[in-house]
């Protein structure tokens, strides 16, 4: 039973207040003393030797303090890639250096090989206008296939352009093959992953400080965790002790992964700050965002599906070519390996799986997680897949599916894939779906469009992903470089109430609302006497930060964890007060009460007496009231769904419009139903943009065409539908305290196929023979194939 | 930004003194110009703002035609002539969004003649008059391809002279991303004839489509079009559309434009 505010309550967004009324603090509303601007100089070409740069007149010029080049930091190390991936023959992986400025050469238009700092931005830009540079340019390295194939390559001392050739599982190549040659029907797609702009709402934007007087430096900064940019810029980058550097991720506007990163403007920003001994605030401008946050996606992927003559999945093998830019992100080389191929099994009790993926370099900018993070990538090739095969062999695809399905009696299920799911059950989603989605009606709709002139197609999906990355010990042996646990700390004021930190941090999600509901649930207090303390390395505990679904399953894991102890150890003060033993004291509902009897006293009583510990067992029970839990989880969560939609084609233009969207999805136990819905809003807005309108081009001389919102389309209200969000029917997770799965991202990973599969139904209804369109279905795009049809 | 002066005259006779300096440059709604010399890609001496000039703002009404003031805003055009000239009024209510149409002016517009942009082609199938501090431009004559028209240095459009058809409707075809127009079509009839322009399409700018015209003229219908051909030489290859694409839009979106028209 939920209490007002505790576990499955819709409490409204606490944070809300702030965001709504202009009230948040965002790294660009912070201004220092004296502060002053950096300004970087950007590559305009795609692929280049820098001859020279010559800073005298910039350096020169109104308002320059100090002007940095590639040079300044060779003695620096790189950013690095936080996973070493091996090749399918045991190399690792390629790892140029990725320094904090372009030394030698520019790799990709946008590449920074020199920052102004100055009085005023406008003083830097002057300066950087200033500066004269010679860059010799070179042919640009943009088509992955041609990569391989050629000579020119991105990072020369490595003599290839490709990072790894990755095989999973490599055991399973053989017999995978075996089963694909001797099957009855064999179903062969080809398709692409459509690379996409990150687009948070919020551009980047860090602030260095040095002191000088301490020799402490502060870097804020718009990350999604604190922690790990410190690892980074302290271990790998700078070499800044990490008691040195604190790192301060203020109120963030969004980022869907593109703030997961430490970027080479944070570790110039503080290399300024030291010699200037002033602040230093670089914010990006839209443009710079562009061309320089890690972008998404971009796979291009050959995907076969090997089926027996009832239609049960024999094989699922795939080929793909994953995209990584000119540089390595530093979760780059996992997100299409090991949160991509471990998920090709799906929902299905399919018994062999096997991918080959080839992660290639490019003059384009770095790749690397984007909501979803591979997962995206292989629900969308599965479910491709699977809809034509259906349509193939003349099966309704959602029969096809359930055929296939994992059943809830075979749980935990150890998929081809080599991940144990602990639980879930999809026929249940999927008959959840067919109802709130009015799939009976379907036939009346379509009708009814047809009698305007336009094709109405019915898409389906099925999803299964991994949230809440991830057990360290595994994640190890796969080549992680960090563990993946999270922290929380929940003090108990002396009055009180309590301030609980958290490693998570929150750019939009809730968590502010969320972790006082859990504390609140479990001390029954109020949660509004509970505040939650994110994104400062200076008050909270190592943590992990904010990706993957993870904030709730791991980190909301801790807080239970540190909860609990409170609660352990405020038990054995209750004893004391109550002269009982610890054994005999029940904690119910904020009150401690010694079984069998009226006496009690309240959590509030005991915090007092924690802090005021008179008449306190001191020798047996230390003062104080505060502890610290760190949660490694067991295994990943498995959120799952099945996800419907229905759109009109204009057969004139093109022009596709999703009618309705369906998402049914299992989060196991949700702590608020308002925010989680929330959560799949947005992912499915993503997941529908990045299926019709949003498209990032580079032409062959590596310049981004889609560089501004004149060209990247980003999905408005008047392009999505009403959306039927359910997760009724859920499975608990069953090897966290909190039994949740992890909700963030399921939109976007559900979306994109349910989109394309009904738009193939429209087609096929309208009598083209089309069995596949790359997205973003553009109005252009989708004409162009129905014309070609024709 | 580059540093610059700003001027706000009240009167058309000191715009065009203030004008007459070297690397000076008008300022109309800003919503083009503002977001250039953000970019840099822009260096005017002076603004000079034109919408503090009272005789360049409102819509005036003599008979069959409207008079509106170059410094008139999309959203003032998109209210005060729902009744008058509802396709021009349609047309402008669907220009960008609210900040766009609050500032932006149907004079800036003009000036500016953008191959996607809206005003242009109401402009031209309203055999409109563009006029200026010196003299009176028919349409025909004022739009001279991509970015480029029949005005001078310092030359300000003041007003802008409309007549109205009996019958018009505006079809725009969005670019997904800027939601200008990827192609659009306005299709106005009047008594001696229909004019028809077409925006977006071709790396000439907005143009009229007489085939369409002599078809429609002759017979008021989407079915007079049918016959028709759009060839896709010299029009806009972009990633949004083939010019193939373009060229089988400017058909549909007449053909629309024609069975909306009231
Ligand atoms: C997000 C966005 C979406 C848009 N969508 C559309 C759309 O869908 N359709 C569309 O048609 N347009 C669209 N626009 C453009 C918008 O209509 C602009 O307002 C218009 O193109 C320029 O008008 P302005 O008054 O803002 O001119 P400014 O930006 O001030 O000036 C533009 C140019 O015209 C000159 N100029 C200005 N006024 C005069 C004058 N009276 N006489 C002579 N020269 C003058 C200036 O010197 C400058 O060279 C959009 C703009 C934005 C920012």
């Amino acid at each position: 039973m939920p209490k007002d505010d505790g576990i499955g309550a819709a409490t409204v967004r606490r944070e809300d207040v702030r965001f709504l009324t202009g009230r948040g603090r965002y790294s660009d509303d912070i201004k220092a003393f004296g502060e002053c601007a950096a300004v970087f100089a950007r590559s305009t070409v795609a692929n280049g030797t820098i001859k020279s740069i010559n800073t005298e007149a910039a350096a020169a010029m109104p308002g320059v303090l100090a002007i940095f080049t590639g040079e300044d930091f060779v003695d620096v190390g790189g950013n690095p890639a936080g996973w070493l991936v091996n090749s399918r023959d045991g190399e690792p992986m390629k790892e140029p250096k990725r320094p904090v400025l372009a030394h030698g050469k520019v790799r990709h238009v946008g590449d920074a090989y020199a920052a102004v700092i100055a009085e005023t931005v406008e003083q830097g830009r002057d300066a950087v206008e200033a500066l004269e540079v010679d860059i010799e340019e070179h042919a640009a390295v943009i088509n992955m296939k041609d990569a391989l194939a050629g000579t020119n390559y991105v990072h020369d001392e490595i003599g290839t352009n490709q990072c790894f050739d990755w095989g999973w599982i490599e055991d399973n190549r053989a017999a995978t093959d075996e089963a694909i040659k001797g099957a009855h029907h064999v179903t062969t797609l080809e398709l692409v992953n459509n690379r996409l702009v990150p687009n948070a709402m919020e551009p980047r934007c860090s602030i260095g400080d040095y002191n000088h007087g301490t020799g402490d430096y502060t870097l804020q900064t718009t990350s999604q965790n604190p922690h790990l940019t410190r690892l980074l810029i302290s271990a790998f980058v700078l070499g800044i002790p990490e008691n040195k550097l604190t790192v301060i991720a203020p109120d963030v506007g969004g980022g869907f992964g593109s703030k997961i990163y430490h970027y080479g403007e944070e570790a110039l920003v503080l290399a300024a700050a030291k010699k200037l001994g002033r602040t230093v605030k670089w914010t990006s401008d839209r443009s710079e965002a562009f061309l320089t946050d890690a972008h998404g996606r971009d796979h291009v992927t050959k995907i076969e599906l090997a089926l027996d003559e009832k239609g049960n999945f024999l094989a699922f093998r795939t080929e793909t070519y994953a995209n990584v830019g000119a540089y390595l992100s530093n979760f780059s080389t996992v997100t299409p390996t090991f949160l991509h191929g471990t998920l090709m099994a799906g929902n299905y009790t399919v018994p062999l799986v096997y991918v080959n993926l080839k992660a290639v370099f490019t003059n384009t900018a770095p790749v690397d997680a984007y909501r979803g993070a591979g997962r995206p990538e292989a629900t969308f090739s599965l479910e491709r897949v699977i809809d034509m095969a259906a349509r193939e062999i003349g099966r309704d695809p959602i029969e096809l599916r359930r055929q296939n399905f994992i059943k809830p009696d075979q749980y935990p299920f150890a998929s081809a894939a080599g991940l144990e799911y602990d639980s879930g059950n999809y026929d249940a989603l999927m008959d959840q779906m067919e109802k709130v989605s009015d799939k009976a009606g379907f036939a009346a709709r379509r009708a009814e469009s047809e009698s305007k002139g336009l094709l109405r197609g019915f898409g389906v999906n099925a999803y299964v992903e991994a949230c809440g990355i991830a057990p360290s010990n595994l994640v190890g042996i796969l080549g992680s470089r960090v563990g993946l646990y999270d922290a929380a700390t929940v003090r108990v004021n002396a009055t009180g109430n309590l301030s609980v930190m958290v490693g998570a941090h929150s750019h939009g999600q809730g968590h502010e609302t969320v972790f006082p509901q859990i504390v609140a649930d479990m001390l029954g207090i109020d949660a509004a006497s509970i505040d939650i303390v994110h994104g400062d390395t200076s008050k909270i505990p190592f943590g992990m930060g904010t990706y993957g679904s993870r904030s709730l399953a791991v980190c909301g894991s801790a807080v239970v964890r540190a909860t609990e102890k409170v609660i352990a150890k405020a038990t054995k003060i209750a004893a004391h007060m109550l002269e009982a033993e610890a054994g005999d004291v029940d904690f119910n509902d904020g009150t401690f009460s010694v079984k069998g009897t009226n006496r009690s006293v309240s959590f509030g009583e005991v915090a007092l007496k924690a802090y005021i510990p008179h008449d306190y067992p001191i020798d047996l029970i230390e003062p104080g009231l505060e502890e610290t839990a760190f949660y490694d989880p067991a295994n990943f969560t498995y959120p799952s769904g099945a996800y419907c939609c229905e759109v009109e084609v204009d057969p004139e233009t093109g022009k596709v419009r999703v009618d309705r969207m369906t998402a049914v999805d299992d989060f196991g136990n949700v702590m608020n139903p308002m925010i989680v819905t929330g959560q799949v809003h947005g992912g499915l807005g993503q997941g529908i943009g990045q299926a019709l309108v949003e498209q990032t081009t580079y032409d062959d001389d590596g310049q981004l065409l889609s560089a501004s919102y004149m060209d990247y389309a980003m999905p408005r209200a008047d392009d999505l539908p009403f959306y039927v969000v359910d997760h009724s029917q859920s499975t608990v997770c069953t090897h966290n305290p909190l039994g949740a799965k992890g909700c963030g991202e399921a939109g976007a990973i559900g979306s994109p196929p349910t989109v394309v599969n009904a738009v193939i139904d429209a087609m096929q209804s309208g009598g083209k023979n089309i069995t596949h369109i790359d997205m973003p279905m553009t109005p252009h795009r989708v004409w162009t194939a129905m014309n070609n049809a024709q | 930004m580059y540093a610059f002066d700003i001027e706000r005259p009240t009167s058309v006779a000191d715009a065009v003194a203030a004008l007459k300096d070297e690397d000076a440059q008008a300022l109309g709604g800003g919503q083009t110009l503002i977001p250039t010399l953000k970019q840099r890609l822009a260096a005017p001496s002076k603004l000079v703002s034109l919408t503090g000039i009272a005789d360049m703002q409102g819509i005036a009404n003599d008979g069959d035609t409207l008079r509106i003031g170059g410094a008139t805003t999309h959203a003032t055009v998109a209210v005060d002539t729902a009744d008058t000239y509802p396709a021009l009024a349609d047309l402008a209510s669907h220009i960008g969004d609210p900040a766009v149409r609050n500032r932006g002016t149907i004079g800036g517009s003009l000036a500016n003649n953008d191959p996607s942009a809206c005003y242009p082609a109401v402009a031209l199938a309203s055999g409109a008059t563009i006029i200026t501090n010196t003299r009176e431009i028919a349409a025909d004559d004022y739009f001279q391809g991509m970015f480029t028209t029949a005005l001078e240095d310092g030359e300000i459009v003041t007003a802008i002279s409309m007549p109205v058809p009996e019958k018009a409707n505006y079809q725009k075809f969005v670019q997904p991303a800027s939601r200008f127009a990827l192609v659009g079509v306005f299709v106005a009839k009047f008594a001696d004839g229909v004019r028809v322009a077409v925006t977006g399409a071709s790396n000439e700018g907005v143009h009229r489509w007489t085939e369409a015209e002599d078809a429609l003229s002759a017979d008021f219908s989407a079915g007079a079009i049918a016959g028709l051909t759009v060839s896709a030489d010299n029009l806009i290859a972009d990633l949004h559309g083939s010019p193939e694409y373009r060229a089988h839009l400017v058909k549909v979106m007449t053909g629309r434009a024609v069975a909306a028209a009231s």
